[in-house]
């Protein structure tokens, strides 16, 4: 084991443990919080802004790409208040079709990169792959980390693909999904985290949302536990994304509170947090009419795309 | 406006009607209290609001209530125990059926926040009538002899802290055990009782089972002296429970108590820090720190001080204090201005023997009694709040170097009631819960309660056990 190896390891294993049960607690209790009118309303509006609308399928086409880039720009055409998505979040061979809409509109244009999702290829492969979408215009990369070499425990081969994915990227916003689902403890939750925070992460993300286990609450709380641990020993500030499964209003502001009640309004802006999601959006929609007309208008009202 | 404030969200009073007065629970009924009782009021904490004028019990009414009890001995005790759970199955049901309005009742008349009604007093309440009925067709399978007895009548006093869930827990394993029950809620917190009178009502419970007599101290010395009484249970505080343990030696009487705490929560240095800050939290400002097993003393490793005192200041300040009928308060009133008076004593005491003292930003109501959460730092043994038991929302913090100070620290108090060891390290926890001189000891967690588990103290927090099978030891002979 090589000096710097060992070193890595050492530190992931110094972290501080998480408590499964207390951690649950504590993510439970928090989605108790009760978030009504001009509170919710403040929430929803701050959610549309924070949402990767995502599409993610072999089948996904140029005119199924071009019509998702229109929504991200105006999610509800019937009201031109509603804001924005933070950006769109597409497979490489679809950032030059969605480039072309978004170009110049402020909303960002992310890609999965690296074999994702589940990043079994060569380095070469996953190098030229982030290269490829960002010069094709996306300007955020959502990379996959190996789980395989994480799980047996080779941490300094796991970094040393983050950093050189990293410099693949150049100017590019980089996400370093952790795949939360197939890491089975919040301990390696948080060692993960810290792994790809050390390695030049921009943005931790939770999942690929291609494993039946997506975002959860606990996990993303463990996850802005570190972003907070890490800036206040590095002054570095790093994002996170919650990916898959998040689907209502309701899931999105227990996200939202978790925020607010452990690491505080620094991360409350899309700059810093995302929501990884598809159907998110529709509701989020469909809530927001509610409070401003105060009735629910009907899936029909609200585009599919 | 922001998300970070939440807008208000009030749990809506309009569930529960509360009567402008209420007799005494006597023989199934309500009744006015005799010329040598009186009334008194009952305010609500968080606004001084009276909610309701309640009868004060004399002599000649706890004298009535306990003959109600001894006549409705004989055929309670002589049920079949599946009959006997029975009723406790349906008042079990209907505490849950009514939980919403209970819960409102209960944060109304104690100042705690809805939160912790709803999710923690009401169902731990259904749940204790559920498991104790479970209980009263197995009473020979218990472990104390192949027929043991109920004991007759039982005089229960209890505090107002928790009054429903204490209610709960005195009346449920008495019930099933074929006992009778003459209970005397806190002066300042009798509402769920009587609400509990009715319920019993609805439950069709034979009349004389449960009577409830409300008064203040008096009342209640009246009652566990009363001749007519096999087995006084009380919980309190340890100098009332000295009182009890005088007036009952030399008597028939079986007595439990379960008094005072003065619990050490020790957290070393390899503890799950940001899940051992929450159990700090939840230790000590759970309920305003109105909790007889409250973790008052923390107890920090010197390696970890820094990281544990700042993370531990940090979640402080997201506390929410206010109105306890808000969906969103973490931290609700005082329940009373005499509490309020002795956390402020003790406090000013702490500060005067050269304890740092420190609260988060939190705005306080102006109407009500309200403390902020606090801490103090720098507190050694020789500090009376280290070792008085404050009974509110004020902890203090302690340091160790190794297991056996900590051990030596946690154990040098009176008490004995409860403790918490935060630790990744197994067999550290499992050698620390065996020197630890506390009826309770919680790892990785804390104010966690379940009616299958015991609960009572060592040294001056009093003897006897409640809850799971060791509780019903108290009621059977």
């Amino acid at each position: 084991m090589s000096g710097s190896a060992f070193n890595l390891r050492s530190f992931l294993h110094g972290l501080p443990g998480v408590d499964k049960v207390g951690v649950e607690a504590r993510a439970a209790a928090l989605g108790t919080r009760s978030v009504k009118t001009t509170a919710k309303a403040a929430a929803i509006d701050l959610a549309i802004r924070m949402v990767d609308l995502t599409t993610l399928e072999g089948a996904d086409t140029p005119g199924k790409v071009r019509a998702l880039s229109a929504k991200a720009l105006r999610p509800d055409p019937a009201d031109p208040t509603c804001p924005s998505v933070a950006a769109l979040c597409v497979y490489p061979a679809m950032v030059p079709v969605a480039a072309e809409v978004l170009a110049g509109s402020g909303v960002h244009l992310a890609s999965v990169a690296t074999a994702f999702p589940s990043g079994q290829a060569p380095l070469e492969v996953k190098l030229a792959d982030t290269r490829d979408a960002v010069a094709g215009g996306a300007d955020e990369i959502d990379m996959v980390i190996s789980r395989g070499a994480f799980l047996s425990g080779r941490y300094d081969f796991v970094y040393d693909e983050i950093v050189a994915v990293k410099e693949a990227c150049g100017s590019a916003h980089l996400k370093v999904i952790l795949e939360t689902g197939e890491l089975g403890t919040y301990d390696n939750v948080r060692r993960a985290s810290w792994l790809a925070m050390l390695a030049g992460a921009d943005f931790i993300k939770t999942s690929t949302g291609k494993v039946p286990v997506a975002a959860t609450l606990p996990v993303t709380l463990v996850m802005l536990e570190a972003v907070r641990d890490f800036r206040a020993q590095t002054g570095r500030q790093v994002g996170v994304k919650p990916a898959g499964g998040i689907r209502t209003t309701k899931d999105a502001i227990k996200y939202l509170v978790l925020i607010n009640e452990t690491v505080g309004d620094d991360w409350l802006d899309p700059d810093w947090f995302r929501f990884g999601a598809s159907s998110l959006l529709n509701d989020l929609l469909m809530q927001r009419t509610k409070l401003t007309t105060g009735h629910y208008a009907g899936p029909d009202y609200f585009t599919l795309d | 406006m922001s998300f970070l404030e939440y807008a208000p969200a009030p749990e809506s009073r309009s569930v529960v009607d509360i009567a402008p007065s209420y007799g005494l629970f006597i023989d199934g009924a309500f009744v006015p209290a005799s010329s040598s009782g009186g009334v008194f009021k009952t305010v609500n904490p968080a606004s001084e609001e009276v909610l309701a004028e309640v009868a004060s019990a004399g002599a000649e009414d706890v004298d009535l209530a306990v003959a109600a009890a001894r006549r409705a001995f004989g055929p309670w005790s002589a049920l079949p125990g599946a009959e006997r759970a029975k009723y406790l199955f349906r008042i079990a049901r209907i505490i849950q059926e009514r939980s919403r309005e209970l819960a409102v009742l209960e944060s109304l008349d104690n100042g705690k926040p809805i939160r912790e009604s709803r999710d923690v007093d009401v169902p731990l309440v259904a749940a204790h009538f559920f498991y104790y009925a479970g209980w009263a067709d197995k009473l020979k399978y218990a472990g104390f002899g192949p027929d043991p007895r109920p004991l007759g009548v039982a005089a229960q006093v209890i505090p107002w802290n928790f009054p429903l869930l204490m209610l709960a827990w005195k009346v449920a394993p008495a019930l099933a055990a074929g006992n009778t029950v003459v209970l005397k809620p806190a002066e300042t917190t009798p509402l769920s009782a009587l609400f509990f009178a009715d319920i019993c009502q609805q439950a069709e419970l034979p009349p004389g089972v449960v009577n409830i007599i409300t008064g203040a101290g008096e009342t209640g010395r009246a009652l566990v002296e009363h001749p007519g009484v096999d087995k006084v249970a009380f919980t309190g505080s340890t100098e009332v429970g000295r009182q009890i343990a005088r007036s009952v030696a030399g008597t028939r009487k079986r007595l439990t108590l379960e008094l005072g705490g003065k619990a050490a929560n020790i957290v070393f240095d390899d503890a799950p820090i940001d899940q051992a800050v929450e159990g700090i939290v939840n230790g000590i400002f759970f309920n305003q720190g109105h909790v007889c097993c409250a973790g008052s003393r923390l107890l920090v490793q010197e390696s970890a001080y820094d990281e544990v005192l700042t993370a531990l200041k940090r979640r402080m300040a997201t506390l929410r204090v206010g109105d306890p009928l808000d969906k969103n308060t973490d931290v609700g009133a005082i329940n009373s201005a005499a509490q309020l008076a002795r956390i402020r004593e003790l406090s000013e005491v702490g500060a005067t023997e050269g304890a740092e003292r420190w609260s988060p930003p939190c705005e306080l109501p102006a109407q009500g009694f309200w403390f902020a959460p606090t801490i103090f730092t720098g507190v050694t043994q020789a500090h009376r709040i280290a070792r008085e038991e404050i009974f509110g929302p004020v902890l203090s913090v302690l340091t160790f170097r190794t297991p056996d100070e900590a051990i030596e620290k946690a154990n040098n108090t009176p008490y004995g009631l409860s403790a918490g060891i935060w630790s990744d390290k197994g067999s550290l926890i499992l050698a620390m819960a065996d020197k630890l001189r506390a009826g309770v000891v919680w790892a990785n967690t804390f104010n966690k309660f379940d009616p299958t588990s015991p609960f009572g103290g060592y040294k001056e927090s009093g003897y006897g056990r409640e809850g799971g099978r060791h509780g019903l030891e108290a009621y059977l002979a």
